[in-house]
């Protein structure tokens, strides 16, 4: 384990968000000499060689997506980066955009670049006042300082940069949605094709990243692809932010290297379970990934294979930790609710199917579940997975397979019972600190 | 109703950075929210006009993002998130204890138009949960104490100025 740190790499004294700071650690020095050392063509070269994977949760390598823009199109190619940040779980992109946001601008200013882009829209979801405010703060100084904007130093390149508010709405973190939001429509998917890179923001070309991974291209560009590559495992490269809560002693963001070991940093960095308890399950990518049992993670290791081999997936590194104690009906109907809260509604076996799983639940979370209820659970997510525009169908599913399949004992024993063994609460808040 | 005039000094600013007009459409609802509380028809009308849109384009946004109201609330909205982490941690009891202090349920507003309290999905504040959001700050590492403290701060006009996630560390 060692302690590496790329986005992580400030004290977190209130003050890192500033260009000063930024400027203490290196900041903007990759921006000036990639200019002069690298074409656009280079730094895409770069980024393929550093083996990033998107850190939005679908893990789709960076430098692959970037090279699947039309090299003939004249239409002007956008930039944006995804701030929407609203995987149940997930709050390490906003680490980044309070208190690091200039590694990020610096990131984006290199992809731009790279891509050719002229402009980037930062989304970030409405609810992130602070980090709104953080980020545009950073980006009015690095307009000052002449980073952003017209001719940029030593160059005849032109970068701007445009922080974009949302207004609450999940489906909005999918790239589509969020193409759509950003030009003043309801934030519904589109269906693909066209991909974003062909025909995305007003029609023309475009390129969406999460913005961990954006924040991690100038670590790429200053130490070379390969350097970048050799961090991790062969397949999951460079370092990962992990965001940690529930029934843990010390929640928190993380940065971990790839290839770690699963138990070994739950224990040692985050300080084990709650209370001293024992661990129920783990839910180890976001509320989407399925649901794992503490001998699913024994020799897990924090990366996209080992985990996928595991039974679930990294997805955005949301790690929520589930104590022994905790009643796994009444957390799934929590899910439930919050997927079929979110469906947009455009097709059918999300909008109607999502309503059905959360009634269902409910029921036997409450006392009036039919055994033949789990089977039909199963059943309902057959027909909505893959069966949708966009993924939060195929999301919503994830946590129902899996908690049926890992926890169907307690499906039975609360339909045996007639109702919920924990009294349908969760253990008790007290003061803990 | 019209917008300000330095409103209008920032649209003409915000008009720059976008190359379609329609794309205004967030930022001027936000405006508007940020100034009345909540966007009503007479609002849409308005925002429609400045951009040269169909009234009910705007409308559509208003009632499909969670974050827009289209009626008056209380003063300070109280957002108690329910999602996993923090309902793990115990929201359910932060909510019940903010219904019982209050003496509304989810969803109304008391009768002196101070608070409304209403529940949210996931916020991003899962590590310091159990949290809610007032207007454009987090209220994070909820207790009952503490939920006391901000309701008799906001009583007397004090928001907290938010500050970076600090996580605690539990025994
Ligand atoms: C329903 C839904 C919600 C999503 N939410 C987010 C999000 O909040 N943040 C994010 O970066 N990606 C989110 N994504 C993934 C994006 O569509 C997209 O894949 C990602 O932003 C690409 O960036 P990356 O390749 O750098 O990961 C979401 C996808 C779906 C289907
Ligand atoms: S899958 Fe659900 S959220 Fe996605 S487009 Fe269809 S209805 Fe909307
Ligand atoms: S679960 Fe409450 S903020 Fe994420």
């Amino acid at each position: 384990m060692s302690d590496l740190k790329i986005l992580l790499n400030f004290e977190r004294n209130g003050k890192s968000h500033t260009l000063e700071s930024y400027k203490q650690r290196s900041g903007y020095k990759t921006v000036e000499a990639a200019f002069k050392k690298y074409s656009p063509a280079d730094i895409v070269e770069e980024v393929k060689k550093s083996g990033i994977r998107g850190r939005g949760g679908a893990g789709f390598p960076a430098g692959l997506k970037w090279s699947f823009l039309p090299k003939d199109s004249d239409k002007p190619v956008y930039l944006i980066c995804n701030g929407d940040e609203g995987e149940p779980g997930t709050f390490k992109d906003r680490v980044i955009l309070e208190e690091n946001p200039h590694m990020l601008i610096e990131g984006i200013i290199l992809s731009s670049y790279a891509i050719n882009a002229k402009h980037a829209y930062i989304y970030i979801r409405g609810e992130y006042g602070y980090a709104l405010r953080q980020t545009q703060q950073a980006v009015d100084e690095a307009y000052k300082a002449g980073y952003l904007g017209e001719k940029l130093p030593g160059t005849g390149y032109q970068c701007d940069i445009t922080v974009h508010k949302g207004a609450g709405a999940y489906v909005v973190g999918d790239e589509t949605g969020l193409m759509n939001s950003i030009e003043g429509k309801k934030g519904q998917t589109r269906n693909k094709p066209p991909f974003p890179a062909v025909e995305g923001l007003y029609g023309c070309p475009t390129i969406i990243n999460n913005v961990e991974t954006l924040a991690s291209v100038p670590y790429i560009v200053e130490n070379g692809g390969e350097v970048y590559g050799k961090i991790g495992t062969e397949k999951s490269t460079g370092t990962k932010l992990l965001s940690v809560s529930g029934h843990v002693r010390k929640p928190g963001v993380y940065e971990v290297i790839m290839g770690d070991s699963f138990m070994d940093f739950l224990k040692n960095q985050c300080g084990g379970i709650l209370d001293g308890k024992k661990l129920k399950a783990v839910i180890p990518g976001g509320s989407s990934t399925p649901v794992l049992r503490p001998e699913d993670c024994e020799k897990m290791t924090i990366d996209y294979e080992s985990i996928t081999a595991a039974g679930s997936s990294l997805g955005s590194g949301a790690v929520i930790v589930i104590a022994e104690g905790t009643c796994m009906i009444k957390l799934l109907e929590v899910l439930a609710h919050f997927y079929h809260h979110e469906s947009c509604g455009q097709c059918t076996p999300c909008r109607e199917g999502t309503g059905w799983l959360l009634k269902i639940i409910k029921r036997i979370e409450e006392g009036g579940g039919k055994m033949e209820d789990i089977d039909t659970l199963t059943s309902i997510t057959k027909h909505i997975a893959f069966h949708t525009i966009c993924p939060l169908g195929d999301a919503a599913c994830g946590p129902i397979d899996s908690f049926v399949e890992k926890f169907r004992e307690e499906f039975v024993e609360h339909i045996e019972k007639g109702g919920c063994p924990y009294n349908g609460k969760f253990t008790r808040l007290q003061k803990r600190i | 109703m019209e917008f300000t005039e330095a409103e209008l000094k920032q649209l003409e600013q915000l008009r720059t950075r976008y190359p379609d007009n329609r794309s205004l459409t967030l930022p001027c609802m936000w405006m508007i929210q940020k100034r009345e509380g909540f966007i009503s028809n007479e609002a849409c009308q308005l925002i429609a006009t400045e951009l040269d849109i169909p009234r009910i384009w705007v409308e559509e946004v208003r009632s499909w993002y969670s974050m827009f109201t289209e009626k008056e609330e209380g003063k300070y909205v109280l957002e108690v998130c329910n999602n996993i982490s923090c309902s793990l941690l115990g929201s359910q009891q932060i909510i019940d204890y903010l219904c019982d202090k209050l003496n509304i349920k989810v969803g109304e507003t008391t009768d002196d138009g101070m608070f409304t309290i209403k529940t949210a999905e996931c916020l991003g504040s899962c590590g310091t949960g159990p949290m809610m959001q007032i207007g454009d700050n987090y209220y994070e590492l909820l207790d009952a104490e503490k939920v006391d403290a901000i309701l008799e701060d906001l009583r007397n006009g004090k928001e907290h100025a938010q500050q970076p996630q600090q996580f605690p560390e539990y025994k």
